[in-house]
């Protein structure tokens, strides 16, 4: 189980990774390895708005739906269309090609309480 | 023999399209013995079909041609007279036979819906009296045949529990459901207008009077519980937890899935329940038709009569008549009456059975699933060691840790010749395994199948991979979902 | 006892397994208060001979639609169901399976159900069919809440002209969303929908518009200009058909406009039964396959690769979904649309195009039969197997004074709709003959004169 350094994490199991004021969120390794094959994913349109805790997607396998809980709130710059077509490579790769949408952040502070990788994979352990 | 199972002579079908073949005739309608009219004079060219139709590829083939296509797929079917479907909440017991012939009689079948109450006693009769059982079975005041399966029932009971709230200018707007219910019933709950409020089942697999009392309030309309619950326990509490629930102004809807267990042992009415949807595809023996048609009558208590949907059926001297002037009635779920040539299976199964029948199916039920449980219970883990009813619920932490799931084990299964239990259901146990052997079993098949639930914990040990790649001896092998699901194909298309 | 097959000898080593001394002892377990003290007042059993007389007897009690002439339609429709049906829909493999779902001892039902979508694609000109609901009129229940959720809007049109029981579901069905539900009226001369009337009650943002064809009066609807008002709001058309065999001969819904098709398949291998259980049908476009309610079969492989069926989308449903599902529907109508497939590929596409104009020309010469005798249809519009007349006289004792001749002769409307208080509403199939047509005739014209 992967939980790069350089990214923030939910309990709902979102990673973010923020770059200038732009954040960009996806659902964690772990998240795919417990949902199974993704076989779709639901996704906001670009310019509408997210706000933080809430879901702004789903994403489903054969036999279960999860909702997206957004890490952070702000407006939709870009949405990676590509894995509505692909979901797989959800399960391939969730940091890298799998990214869901880019975040126009209203404000940083809200990041403050996600957890590090540290933190993350303690959560799960203790989750589990 | 313990194993059912052999390499038959399964043959393959292609998809009747494809067996098509253009300017071949099947059963051809009657000649008309009236002039015979060209639609084009009498309804405009812009609302008839066109030379460009659609319909290319509509299937034209024999009469040999249907029949074999159909005989050959029904052969890759398995259902309860192919042999053991103890799949738990379902109640897949043996389909009587006399039944199938009571709802093909002629006088049950060609009756139509809006023909003359004076020409159709006989299907008023039997709707009448089969209310008149159902109502005595659950205690109940009165009984509606008009919903098509539990689901709706639950929807019509849910949708009663509204309108008596509202008549009392005082709406309620949360349901509390315990989280080992089916999935109808938060569904049904929503769709009826509902909040759904979850609630925890103790660890002893029942739920408490404490554990309703901190989620009650006086916006709660109901708590709607399965009695007995789905990991097969009765819910002993239900007298005080009824009690306390009246108490707040509420009600309580059971979902009936379960009455095989407590039919002629325990009346609903008597234990607080206000409202009950029965289902006749799994307690009265109706047949479940490899998906439906199914019946879902909702009984009531007093206070909730007005509201039933209507028409009603009253029987004065001799006679029977509906009743339409119901001002309080939530109104129709469908069209007509309800599924009347199901009512036709159960009401034949009610008076087959009588009441000693009755209540020796229940406690047979008790008895199979007890058996099964206690044979089985050194082999796989049992997660609510208890006496249970009618159904009784393992789980694969066992067998987890040679990497053999649940899932596995159902395979497996199909190739020794049983259908599996329920899987994966009810979600509070992980990887349940929840059987329901019903009561019209032979001890043999119920010893036949705990001796090979045994040897495949015993394979699932010594070689879990023969389980992976189970079943083989099937039509088809396991079967890709995720593909389904990604590269949906959901009918056939010329060219495909 | 029936159905029970323990011997004595089983239930004592069963008891001895289980450590009990008798099948009452599991009830101690239950509370002592709530045990059934005395036994359940019912009849007591009878043996399977006993049974069989009785059932006969309460059979004997109804006359049949082959005991008389019947002329009764109204969303249920007699026709003639091909021996292949009974036979083949009553292999038990069949009808003792449950709902597929192990796919690998299901393929029977999941092909077979495979192929009822397709045909009901192909018979509506959709995309898109599901496997079942329970009857015409929760179908378009369900439609309604579909369109809906597609939408996002409330308010819902109907047409005055849509089965009147299927209004009333409709309404029950929507309690728990609000409702919003107006009707629109018909145009008494043509006894078709106004799209006028529509036009009006749809307000700036209807979610859709419910339209049946042909209607309850029996009515042939201008689906195109229908069609057009509605897609104009940007809403749905939901189109009904209660009368599937007019598929043979109609251009189909999905060409006049229809974003759903929903309706009854009952015509197709389904006894009229006394109502049920009937078969709900509902079909769309394959944009909005995710908001249909009920199940799915999908075309899939194994894992070697050979082509097999499942169940698919399923994350739309209750058990997955929970309450945030598309339907609480779970139990559907599976081996009625078993039935209904076995009768459709017995027909064939010639068959059914050939039993489509059967059905019309029997109504054509009902109605002209009728005229001659100077009961005229009430409305101008064109018909398929099924029209409305209007008497001069009160329609109560004419279809009394016609059950004496053995004619079931329609249903009269006063009930459904006060202001066509003399109008009833009849259907020919081909279960009715020139001959009972003839003294249909005959004899309305002796009550009327």
């Amino acid at each position: 189980m992967d939980f790069p350094k350089d990214l923030k994490y939910t309990k709902e199991h979102e990673w973010v990774k923020l770059d200038g004021n732009v954040a960009t969120v996806g659902i964690t390794d772990y998240a795919q390895d417990s949902l199974g094959d993704v076989v779709y994913v639901e996704l906001p349109q670009e310019g509408g708005t997210v706000t933080k805790n809430e879901p702004f997607g789903v994403v489903e396998s054969v036999k279960a739906v999860s909702d997206l809980y957004s890490p952070i709130s702000g407006s939709v710059t870009e949405v990676n269309d590509a894995i509505v077509d692909t979901p797989e490579a959800i399960n391939e790769d969730p940091y890298g090609d799998a990214w869901m949408i880019k975040v126009d952040v209203a404000s940083l502070d809200e990041l403050d309480d996600l957890m590090s990788a540290d933190e993350y994979q303690k959560f799960i352990e203790e989750e589990k | 023999m313990r194993h059912i199972v052999t390499k038959g002579l399964v043959l393959d079908e292609p998809l009747i399209f494809e067996v098509s073949s253009a300017g071949r005739k099947g059963v051809e309608p009657a000649v008309c013995d009236v002039p015979v009219v060209d639609a084009a004079k009498v309804i405009p060219a812009a609302m008839l079909r066109g030379a460009n139709d659609p319909m290319a590829g509509f299937p034209e083939v024999s009469e040999i041609d249907a029949v074999r296509h159909y005989t050959r797929l029904s052969q890759w079917n398995f259902g309860v007279d192919t042999g053991f479907y103890p799949l738990g909440s379902c109640t897949m017991k043996y389909n009587p036979k006399i039944n199938e012939d009571a709802a093909r009689l002629e006088g049950l079948s060609a009756i139509h819906p809006y023909q003359p109450e004076e020409l159709s006693q006989g299907a008023l009769r039997l709707i009448y009296e089969l209310e008149d059982y159902l109502a005595e079975i659950s205690g109940m005041s009165a009984i509606t045949l008009q919903p098509s399966a539990g689901a709706q029932g639950e929807l019509t009971g849910l949708l009663m529990i509204a309108a008596y709230f509202k008549a009392k200018g005082r709406p309620r707007h949360k349901i509390i459901i315990p989280d080992t219910a089916h999935g109808t019933n938060p569904a049904s709950s929503a769709l009826a207008g509902f909040k759904v409020v979850p609630i925890k089942s103790e660890s002893n697999g029942v739920l408490t009077l404490d554990a309703v009392k901190a989620v009650m309030d006086d916006d709660t309309a109901a708590l709607m519980l399965t009695n007995p619950n789905t990991i097969g326990i009765f819910e002993r509490n239900i007298h005080d937890i009824a009690a306390y629930v009246h108490k707040k102004g509420g009600l309580i809807y059971c979902d009936g899935a379960n009455l095989n267990a407590i039919m002629g042992i325990m009346k609903l009415g008597e234990m607080g329940v206000d409202v009950v949807q029965f289902n006749l595809h799994k307690t009265f023996s109706t047949p479940h038709g490899g998906g439906g048609p199914g019946s879902g009558p909702v009984g009531v208590g007093k206070a909730l009569v007005p509201f039933l949907p209507g028409p009603r059926i009253k029987k004065s001297g001799n006679k029977y008549k509906f009743v339409r002037d119901n001002p309080k009635s939530i109104g129709r779920v469908k069209a007509f009456y309800g599924n009347f040539g199901v009512m036709v299976k159960a009401y034949a199964y009610i008076r087959r059975m009588g009441p000693d029948g009755i209540r020796k199916a229940a406690l047979t039920a008790i008895l199979n699933a007890n058996y099964i449980k206690e044979s089985l219970k050194g082999t796989f883990h049992l997660p609510y060691d208890q006496p249970c009813m009618h159904e009784c619920v393992f789980s694969d932490k066992a067998q987890s840790a040679y990497g053999v799931t649940t899932i596995d084990m159902a395979k497996r299964l199909i190739d020794y010749g049983y259908h599996p239990p329920t899987v994966y259901f009810p979600l509070v146990v992980h990887g349940a395994i929840m059987i329901e052997p019903t009561e019209t079993e032979t001890k043999a098949t119920l010893d036949g199948f705990i001796e090979t639930m045994k040897e495949i914990a015993e394979e699932a040990r010594a070689n879990p991979d023969l389980l992976k790649s189970a079943p083989v001896n099937t039509k088809v092998q396991r079967v890709d979902e995720v593909r389904a699901a990604r590269e949906p194909i959901l009918r056939w298309r010329p060219g495909a | 006892m029936p159905y029970i097959p323990h011997s004595d000898k089983d239930i004592a080593d069963i008891l001895k397994t289980v450590g009990a001394a008798s099948t009452e002892e599991f009830l101690k377990y239950l509370p002592e208060e709530l045990r059934l003290k005395g036994k359940l007042n019912l009849p007591d059993g009878l043996s399977e001979q006993e049974l069989s007389a009785e059932l006969r007897s309460i059979a004997a009690r109804n006359s049949t639609v082959n005991g008389y002439a019947s002329f009764l339609g109204a969303g249920a429709y007699n026709h003639y169901i091909p021996a292949t049906v009974g036979h083949l829909a009553s292999r038990s493999e069949f009808y003792t399976a449950y709902t597929p779902y192990q796919p690998e001892i299901s393929q029977g039902t999941l092909q077979a159900v495979f192929e009822y979508q397709t045909l009901v694609c192909q018979m509506t000109a959709m995309d898109v069919a599901n496997a079942s609901l329970y009857d015409g009129a929760s179908a378009t229940a369900e439609a309604v809440l579909m369109a809906r959720r597609i939408t996002g809007r409330d308010t819902v049109v109907m047409s005055a002209a849509l089965h009147p029981e299927y209004r009333e579901t409709v309404r029950t069905y929507l309690v728990g969303a609000g409702n919003h539900v107006t009707e629109a009226l018909y145009c008494t001369e043509a006894g078709t929908t106004l799209p006028e009337a529509v036009e009006a009650a749809c307000g700036d943002a209807p979610a859709c518009l419910v339209v049946q064809h042909p209607n309850f009066f029996g009515s042939i609807e201008d689906l195109a200009t229908l069609a057009e008002v509605i897609h104009r709001k940007k809403g749905l058309l939901i189109v009904v058909t209660a009368e599937p065999v007019s598929f043979g001969l109609l251009k189909p819904p999905g060409e006049l406009g229809a974003d759903i098709a929903v309706g009854e398949n009952q015509s197709f291998g389904n006894p009229l039964a006394f109502g049920g259980p009937y078969l709900g049908f509902m079909a769309t476009k394959t944009e909005y396959v995710r908001q249909m309610p009920g199940r799915l079969i999908g075309q899939t492989v194994d894992k070697n690769g050979s082509r097999a069926y499942c169940l698919t989308f399923a994350t739309r449903e209750q058990h997955i979904r929970r309450e945030r599902a598309t339907s609480n529907i779970c139990t559907n109508h599976g081996l009625c649309a078993l039935a209904a497939a076995i009768h459709l590929v017995s027909l064939g596409r010639v068959g059914l195009c050939a039993l489509a104009n059967l059905n019309l020309s029997k109504a054509e010469y009902l109605k002209a039969r009728l005229s001659s005798v100077g009961i005229a249809p009430a409305f101008t519009s064109p018909t398929f197997n099924e029209f409305t007349f209007k008497l001069d006289t009160d329609p109560d004792a004419f279809m009394k004074a016609l059950l004496k001749k053995r004619i079931m002769a329609g249903v009269g409307l006063k009930r459904f709709y006060p202001e066509l208080a003399r109008h009833i509403v009849v259907s020919a199939t081909e279960m009715n003959s020139k001959a009972d047509i003839d003294r249909f005739a005959e004899e309305a014209g002796k009550v009327t004169r």
